[in-house]
């Protein structure tokens, strides 16, 4: 295995070492970095074409040229990496250490919904093959592969955006979007749950009917003026995640599970006024740390209280919804943000910008309030990009699962009697996570470069402007650093997939394929 | 031949949907049986009406030469004229507003007609229905080179890599991981930028020539898979070169993969060139695409939203058809696909099998 993987990285390094050598010489052969001052008209361009001569090192032929900026580069192995220097004097080094974290701030949630519920998606739509539903979710998500960003970006900023601002204004739901709505909802859950004729017509009034009301209430009150979820609400959340959860997790069947999931309800009911007290209190980081440690705690503890054979599944449940119910608080406490956040002057009730990645004039100082800022500048990126990205994971997932439950070991699982919910969720998701898992470390690598366009349309300064910025201005030494990086997260992110997958399945073997 | 009917009898009377599938494809050979299976795809079918209708619309709408060969183009304006802005018939302070029509009169539209310019102008007079053409062109010519271009490349480095394995497959394939490095994005803005004055046809070639890495992988993995088959050691036995057993035994075998994998290059292609064009690097002004067509009209949204729907939605329907085309082909090729049967195919096959017995 060591070999394996010492042989993988040698190879590795060779590649970069060969294709950044390429894009280096392509770059610099293809324009002259100082033909813009070459032609102007300054008084002293003779001595600003000596300067950046001298700091970009112009004198030495291209080829040449690399290898100087090479060595920089391999300062990494004695702790001091150097990217050389921008045409605007500043060090490359602290250019990238500045964008990655907007990128990857940009980038990370969408791709983990994108997941999530492309997943999810993905797998309904296998289990109903050849349903209207899946046709339907095989149509969108044809449809949002065909989408070009830069054009979804623009109706984003118009629809999403403008309008929904507008609709803040005045937040009274009218009459023909409750009837839409309601009858997306009707029409979206019967699809989903499926049966006889009888329970889907049921489903589809059930469901219709309950988002109509509740639709209605939340227009009534005005509720998206002044949004939050409040402890009644909260506790009725939770209660359905406990149920959901322990659904997924063990089935309803196993009462152990489903009461420690319950009891985590209770907890989040209980903790609601303490913990709205500790989202006040001063010295924030530290809170938030022991309120996360407790969380874990708690759930990892309190399960063992309900059985006292088989705890890890019971814990589990545990965990995961505790975890939920954690977010849930978290909304709810944005929620109560939103009001405040809408009054200040710098936002003054149009709180979803089209542009920029924070509002510089919003008062630093007020965790909640910088934190729900940077979440609203979040939205309309995150949406575009999930658009795009969640369409990929529908489809494979999709196809995955469908060969999965092809499989003689399914039609085993299900002959010896278990429950459809153990035969999909233990032997079928698992068994699709496998290939998918690979697919999503090869995503998250494409993370930092992958933004170029969205982060130009959203105003983003990342990792796609430093790139947009080096080709525009000839910027040689930000070119490669901002390729070397991407370039490098590719290539290692192979390789990670690569063990990832023979760890995960034993039928592969990542050291015997090599030979 | 009686023993044969009766074996008809039996595969029909056992009665599952095994049968019924096995009869449908009973005595056809391959390619019929793709055929068969990919006419019968409807979404496949109707995009593979709209693109063919889609390209020879928009190929013969503008004026055309090739070598000493002149197309007249059946649209009446050029897309470089410069024409007068209209303003009757537009709202208040907008000019070039489309005329476009398909509300019929008895429904209280204007009736349905194109009118002057369909699509309207832009601002400075062109008229937007050829412009949208000439970039349709572009981003439908790119797609196919870049489809050609790098089907072929991959084809042939997969199938060289999985054919013949060893040192050759190493360094090709170390070759593909060099090339995969480096994301078409960034190699189609470096070039681009610095060259792109060198026309569509230059911009097409060197995508073509990154586009081709995934391609490859998915074929030399099906070469390694095929060439453990028996029927290449019975061609190898039987004294067949290299030659011919790639190209008459394995690679028929493989064609399944290689359509379905560039139908999808290709979707991807038309959507990285107008992405390189919308960001300035791919198709370069005096000419349009696509891409550069929505860029350079994307803050005219509000005010003449024509301008930015368009190409747009151009796009989409070329992006949108290849995709479902490709998906088509990959249930045809699957060999484990089975199509779903309809209540009435059951029953016609319940019919036959009663017949078969009756005359038993």
């Amino acid at each position: 295995m060591f070999a394996y993987i010492s042989r993988r990285l040698g190879v590795l390094f060779v590649i970069l070492f060969g294709s950044s050598f390429i894009l280096y010489n392509l770059a610099a052969i293809s324009g002259d970095p100082l033909e813009a001052l070459r032609t102007s008209k300054e008084p002293n361009v003779q001595q600003q074409i000596k300067n950046l001569t001298r700091d970009l090192q112009l004198d030495v032929p291209p080829p040449l040229r690399y290898f100087l900026w090479l060595r920089g580069i391999l300062g990494v192995f004695v702790g001091h990496i150097n990217f050389g220097k921008a045409r605007t004097g500043q060090s490359v080094t602290e250019l990238i250490w500045l964008a990655i974290p907007t990128t990857v701030r940009l980038v990370t949630g969408a791709t983990i919904i994108a997941i999530v519920l492309g997943i999810s998606i993905g797998i309904v739509t296998a289990l109903r093959q050849y349903s209207r539903f899946d046709y339907a979710m095989t149509f969108v998500s044809f449809l949002l592969f065909s989408l070009p960003i830069f054009w979804v970006a623009v109706l984003l900023k118009e629809y999403l955006a403008i309008q929904f601002n507008n609709f803040l204004g005045n937040p009274t739901i009218s009459p023909q979007w409750l009837i839409g709505l309601s009858l997306f909802s009707g029409v979206f859950w019967a699809a989903v749950i499926s049966g006889d004729r009888k329970r889907v017509w049921s489903i589809f009034a059930i469901a219709g009917v309950s988002t109509a009301a509740l639709l209605e209430i939340l227009s009534v009150t005005k509720w998206f003026a002044h949004p939050g979820l409040g402890p009644i609400a909260l506790f009725l959340l939770s209660v359905g995640v406990a149920f959901g959860v322990t659904h997924l997790s063990t089935g309803i069947s196993n009462r152990s599970a489903l009461r420690a999931a319950l009891a985590m309800a209770v907890i989040t009911l209980v903790m609601y006024y303490p913990n709205q007290w500790l989202f006040g209190v001063e010295n924030k980081k530290l809170v938030y740390a022991l309120m996360i440690i407790a969380l874990f705690v708690v759930s990892g503890t309190v399960p063992l209280l309900f059985s006292k054979i088989d705890r890890g599944p019971i814990i589990r449940t545990s965990i995961l919804s505790a975890f939920l119910m954690g977010l849930l608080t978290v909304i709810d406490k944005l929620m109560q943000t939103w009001k405040p956040y809408m009054e200040t002057d710098a936002v003054y009730f149009r709180p979803i910008p089209t542009i920029g990645q924070v509002n510089a004039l919003l008062e630093p100082g007020n965790f909640w309030m910088n934190f729900l800022d940077i979440l609203v500048h979040l939205f309309l990126p995150t949406t575009a990009l999930l658009l795009i990205s969640f369409a990929g994971y529908v489809r494979f997932s999709r196809g995955t699962l469908l060969e999965v439950l092809n499989q003689d070991y399914i039609r085993t699982a299900r002959a010896k009697g278990l429950t459809e919910r153990t035969v999909i969720m233990r032997h079928a998701f698992r068994n699709t996570m496998i290939p998918l898992t690979t697919i999503m470390v090869v995503d998250f690598a494409g993370i930092i470069g992958g933004a170029i366009i969205t982060e130009r349309i959203f105003g983003w300064i990342g990792m796609g402007t430093l790139f947009n910025q080096a080709i525009g201005s000839l910027d040689l030494n930000l070119l490669m650093g901002v390729f070397l990086i991407t370039g490098f997260m590719a290539v290692s992110a192979n390789l990670v997939a690569d063990l990832l997958y023979s760890a995960l399945d034993p039928r592969i073997r990542a050291v015997s394929r090599s030979k | 031949m009686l023993k044969r009917k009766k074996n008809l009898v039996e595969t029909t009377n056992d009665g599952g949907e095994n049968a019924i599938q096995n009869k449908e494809i009973e005595g056809l050979s391959q390619g019929q049986i793709v055929r068969r299976r990919f006419v019968r795809h409807k979404a496949a079918m109707t995009s593979v009406f709209v693109i063919l209708f889609l390209i020879l619309a928009v190929f013969t709408s503008l004026e055309m030469k090739i070598g000493p060969l002149k197309w007249r183009g059946w649209w009446k304006f050029k897309y470089d004229e410069l024409l007068d802005l209209r303003t009757e018939g537009c709202p208040e302070g907008i000019v070039g507003c489309p005329t476009l029509s398909v509300v019929p009169k008895f429904l209280g539209g204007s009736g349905m007609h194109l009118g002057m310019h369909p699509f309207g102008q832009d601002d400075i007079g062109h008229d937007y229905f050829s412009l949208v053409m000439r970039g349709a062109q572009r981003s439908i010519y790119v797609m196919i080179v870049i489809g050609i271009l790098g089907g072929t490349i991959g084809t042939v480095v997969g199938a060289i890599s999985g054919y013949f394995r060893g040192w050759i497959d190493a360094v090709l394939m170390r070759f593909t991981d060099f090339i995969i490095t480096v994301p078409s994005i960034i190699i189609g803005s470096v070039v681009g930028y610095h060259y792109g004055n060198l026309g569509v046809g230059f911009l097409a070639f060197y995508l073509g020539l990154f586009a081709w890495t995934g391609l490859s992988r998915l074929v030399r993995g099906e070469f390694l898979k095929l060439r453990e088959l028996e029927f290449v050691d019975a061609a190898r036995v039987a004294g067949a070169s290299n030659r011919r057993i790639i190209f008459k035994h394995i690679l028929p075998n493989a064609v399944g993969v290689i359509i379905v994998s560039v139908t999808l290059l290709m979707s991807g292609a038309i959507l990285l060139e107008t992405a390189l064009s919308y960001l300035g690097f791919g198709v370069v002004a005096p000419d349009v695409s696509l891409g550069s067509l929505i860029s350079q009209y994307q803050d005219s949204f509000t005010t003449r939203p024509w301008l930015f729907w368009w190409p747009g939605l151009f796009i989409i329907t070329i992006a949108l058809s290849i995709n479902f085309i490709g998906d088509g082909l990959r249930d045809a090729f699957d060999p484990r696909q089975r199509r779903r049967l309809t209540k009435k195919d059951k029953e016609q096959a319940k019919v036959q099998a009663k017949i078969a017995a009756q005359s038993e």
